[in-house]
């Protein structure tokens, strides 16, 4: 059963992995370095993030929305966290109360966007601005630090040679894959894209649907903040800034269509490994960072033009 | 003389399915040549290939004689091939206007500037042939479907196309719209244009028509001049058997009240609506277009705010919303299945199974096995033509599309099921069928509202009759004393009773 659809369903669902293929085989033509184990689980680790940010953006584009908020989101639930845990609060609740905020947060997006009608890169953007603001008042705009050594496991620890961040990605995916693919909720995420009145009409509370998904993506945005924190062993107040940038790009490189309705999260998967690698292959192969920019637009511009000329 | 048009030999398959084999078309100047067949036959497909929407496999095409296929739309348009397509192509947040002239604006000279004033004045004038007093600077969204099928048929006629196709143009028209549309065609052959008209309107095809082809299963059949073939004669070619009646009425046990409606109002819309409808009955209901008849069932079906009451099987019930509707009962089959109808970017089985996730699904896991037997089996019932359950909706023929909806609605096992224009583009085997099915939901004590624009399907099936004009109900008739003509005097507005 597939999820990508349209005229070229297998095509469009080979395409990302045959670029990540490409990708990955010319790097290591011209960076002896590139495939190595420790290079491998170093660029896992460095998508991780991203990658989780992503698949809650994938079910919010699906409904053909879109988040901005996420990377406020990152910051102001993990200030929550680390805010907590440095004030000697077990770490296990300060985690808990952090992913609930974040949740609770994307819920607000999803009440303003299904109840108030607001365009959904408006509503975000405002919320963005509003979060981001919150966090500065909530830091004063310094760093929390000060964390238990046993929350860096989270981050930095590894199961059996693999680093966690890395774990937490693959069961991320394989849950939220199964929500997307087997539930009924899932498949009134995809109604919901593809003819909202059509969705309504069958008696789906597509408010609901809404709400939910970016309840979805701001859960998403938090664990990946607990995360970020754990590594960097501190909050950062501009934690998470333009984040929503990659992960969009991830969720449109997986050929997830933005309109809505169309799309999978393997795609996402794969596309935030495309970002991922080109990051880490550039700076192998000492690309200034200026230049590094030039080419990753570049690569994401020249992934959708192919993604188009294959629909005709 | 050489023929305006000439299709021949023309061959066309979609992902290795052959949908038109061999298939041969002719058109003269000033001709009415109507296109029949079944449901999926293949009439579409042979006209968008001909307006360069798809590519054709094989077979030559000449206009006036010489080799020409369009490659685009737009190069059909330079051919002088305009084309009204079944399904409605308008963009909603547009004006009239707008979507008239889309492409084709009129500019202040060579500046990119558009001359608005122009380009209103001309789409007015081009309605007003049709006989529709719209402001054109009105939005195609607020529209009802029929009045937007008469925008893309004025949107044709500012084309001043050699060659007009009618995909299904009165699927959504009433009487008096048709009587206007059919002055036009008339017009237009004077003027030497040539028009392919697709119908499963009998009547009209005898009314309209100088010759008939019919395809079947994507073949050529025949063609025959309109003034000496029969009816039978043309449902022989293409069902390939007799059909016997076309109303197939049976009689039922009318039993207890399942739906009643009091002082039902919604502001601007309805105005003091009453009724009921009774186990094992249907109740038609007929009104020109804008009467207020889908109004009155998507009110029903908890779209916008009510005033009134509501019973369902004798119980008070508030309706706020679809997921109400469809809790107490009630099942809404929409007059507009690409808008509210389907998903169309979803499958055939995906979109079956939509308003019945619940019952498919076991602690919110949709059950593969369930919804696999469940779509196989409406498919099976439903004669839905299509290749694999998996095909996106989108890709079937109108007609199928709405055997498609009419599944998904009657798995929900409604009590009341409303049907708005229930077999509209639909061919008259598969109309056959849907009025059998609608014999076996009565038999089987489910109540049936049908809002229907085609009066003979209201005079054929149903036990009741109601009219509406002007979002009221003008007039209430029993099966025996109904006729087309006390019909639309109550929908004109004279009050009357039966
Ligand atoms: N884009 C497509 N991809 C795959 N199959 C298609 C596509 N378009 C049409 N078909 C198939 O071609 C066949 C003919 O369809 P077509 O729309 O031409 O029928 P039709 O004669 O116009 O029927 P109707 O009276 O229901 O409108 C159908 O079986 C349909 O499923
Ligand atoms: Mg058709």
């Amino acid at each position: 059963m597939g999820k990508v659809r349209g005229k070229s369903g297998i095509l469009q669902r080979m395409g990302p992995l045959v670029g990540l293929i490409l990708i990955v085989f010319i790097l290591s033509m011209i960076s002896s370095d590139f495939l190595t184990v420790g290079n491998i689980f170093n660029v896992l680790r460095q998508v991780s993030i991203n990658a989780l940010i992503a698949y809650g953006m994938t079910f919010v584009i699906l409904t053909g929305g879109i988040d901005l908020s996420v990377g406020s989101i990152i910051a102001l639930s993990s200030a929550f966290a680390a805010g907590m845990m440095a004030s000697g609060t077990n770490s296990w609740l300060a985690i808990g109360i952090g992913v609930l905020s974040g949740t609770l947060m994307g819920t607000v997006n999803g009440v303003i966007i299904a109840r108030g009608k607001v365009a959904p890169f408006i509503a975000t953007l405002a919320t963005m601005t509003i979060f981001r603001g919150f966090t500065l008042v909530y830091t004063e705009a310094k760093p929390i630090t000060g964390l238990p050594d046993a929350f860096g496991i989270i981050g930095r620890g590894y199961l059996f040679e693999i680093p966690m961040p890395v774990i937490w990605m693959l069961v991320a995916f394989g849950v939220l894959y199964v929500i997307l693919k087997f539930t009924s909720f899932g498949r009134h995420v995809y109604a919901l894209g593809g003819n909202e009145e059509a969705t309504r009409l069958s008696g789906i509370n597509t408010n609901r649907v809404k709400i939910l998904v970016y309840s979805i993506s701001g859960l998403m945005a938090s664990l990946s903040g607990i995360i970020l924190t754990s590594r960097l062993n501190s909050a950062q107040p501009t934690a998470g800034t333009s984040y929503e940038l990659d992960a969009i790009a991830a969720v449109v490189l997986g050929g997830t269509s933005l309109s809505g309705g169309k799309g999978w999260i393997v795609g996402t998967l794969i596309g935030a490994m495309i970002i991922g690698i080109l990051d880490n292959g550039l700076n192998l192969l000492n690309v200034s960072s200026f230049y590094q920019q030039v080419v990753k637009g570049g690569v994401i511009l020249l992934a959708v033009l192919l993604d188009r000329s294959k629909g005709k | 003389m050489t023929d305006l048009l000439s299709m021949e030999g023309i061959h066309k398959s979609f992902s290795g399915v052959k949908v038109l084999e061999n298939v041969q078309f002719s058109l003269r100047q000033g001709e009415v040549h109507a296109l029949m067949g079944e449901n999926g036959a293949g009439k579409s497909t042979l006209m968008k290939i001909l307006s360069g929407i798809y590519s054709k496999d094989a077979g030559s095409i000449q206009i006036q004689g010489t080799e020409s296929a369009a490659s685009s739309p737009k190069t059909a348009q330079a051919l002088g091939v305009a084309i009204i397509h079944q399904e409605l192509n308008m963009i909603p947040d547009l004006t009239i206007s707008e979507n008239m002239f889309l492409g084709r604006e009129f500019k202040w000279g060579r500046t990119g500037f558009i001359n608005w004033s122009k380009m209103a004045a001309e789409a007015k004038s081009y309605l007003q042939q049709l006989g529709m007093n719209l402001n054109p600077d009105s939005l195609v969204g607020e529209l009802s479907v029929g009045q937007q099928q008469m925008v893309e048929i004025a949107k044709a006629l500012s084309m001043h196309a050699k060659i007009l196709v009618l995909d299904e143009p009165t699927a959504a028209l009433t009487k008096r719209e048709i009587e206007k549309l059919f002055q036009l065609i008339t017009t237009l052959k004077t003027q030497g244009v040539g028009m392919i008209y697709i119908s499963h309107r009998m009547e009209e095809i005898f009314q309209i028509s100088d010759r008939i082809t019919v395809l079947r299963d994507g073949r050529y059949i025949g063609t025959r001049d309109t003034n000496v073939t029969t009816m039978d004669e043309l449902v022989q070619m293409m069902v390939g058997r007799e059909i016997k009646e076309r109303f197939p009425k049976v009689e039922t046990k009318i039993g207890e009240e399942r739906l009643r409606v009091e002082r039902l109002a919604q502001d601007g819309k309805l105005y003091d609506i009453n009724f009921s409808v009774r186990a094992g009955e249907i109740l038609g209901i007929a009104g020109l277009m804008g009467s207020g008849r889908s109004e009155l069932a998507k009110a029903l079906f908890g779209v916008g705010k009510y005033q009134g009451k509501i019973f369902v099987n004798g119980k008070p019930v508030t309706i706020k919303g679809p997921a109400e509707a469809i809790k107490a009962g009630l099942a809404l089959i929409t007059e507009d299945r690409k808008g509210e109808g389907l998903v169309t970017d979803l499958s055939v089985r995906e979109n079956l199974a939509l308003p019945n996730l619940r019952t498919l699904s076991r602690l919110g896991f949709i059950s593969h096995r369930l919804e696999q037997d469940f779509v196989e089996d409406s498919i099976q019932k439903l004669k839905v033509k299509v290749h694999h359950s998996g095909q996106e909706v989108s890709s079937l023929s109108g007609g199928n599309q709405q055997k498609v909806v009419i599944g998904k609605w009657l798995a929900t096992q409604p009590n009341v099921l409303i049907l708005d224009e229930p077999t509209r583009g639909v061919d008259i085997g598969a109309k056959r069928e849907i009025y059998d099915l609608m014999n076996q939901l009565v038999q089987s004590g489910v109540s049936i509202v049908m809002i229907s624009s085609e009066l003979p399907e209201v005079l054929g099936m149903s036990d009741r009759i109601l009219v509406m004009h002007e979002g009221r109900i003008t007039g209430e008739f029993s099966r025996e004393n109904a006729t087309q003509e006390t019909i639309m005097v109550a929908a004109t507005g004279g009050k009357s009773h039966g």
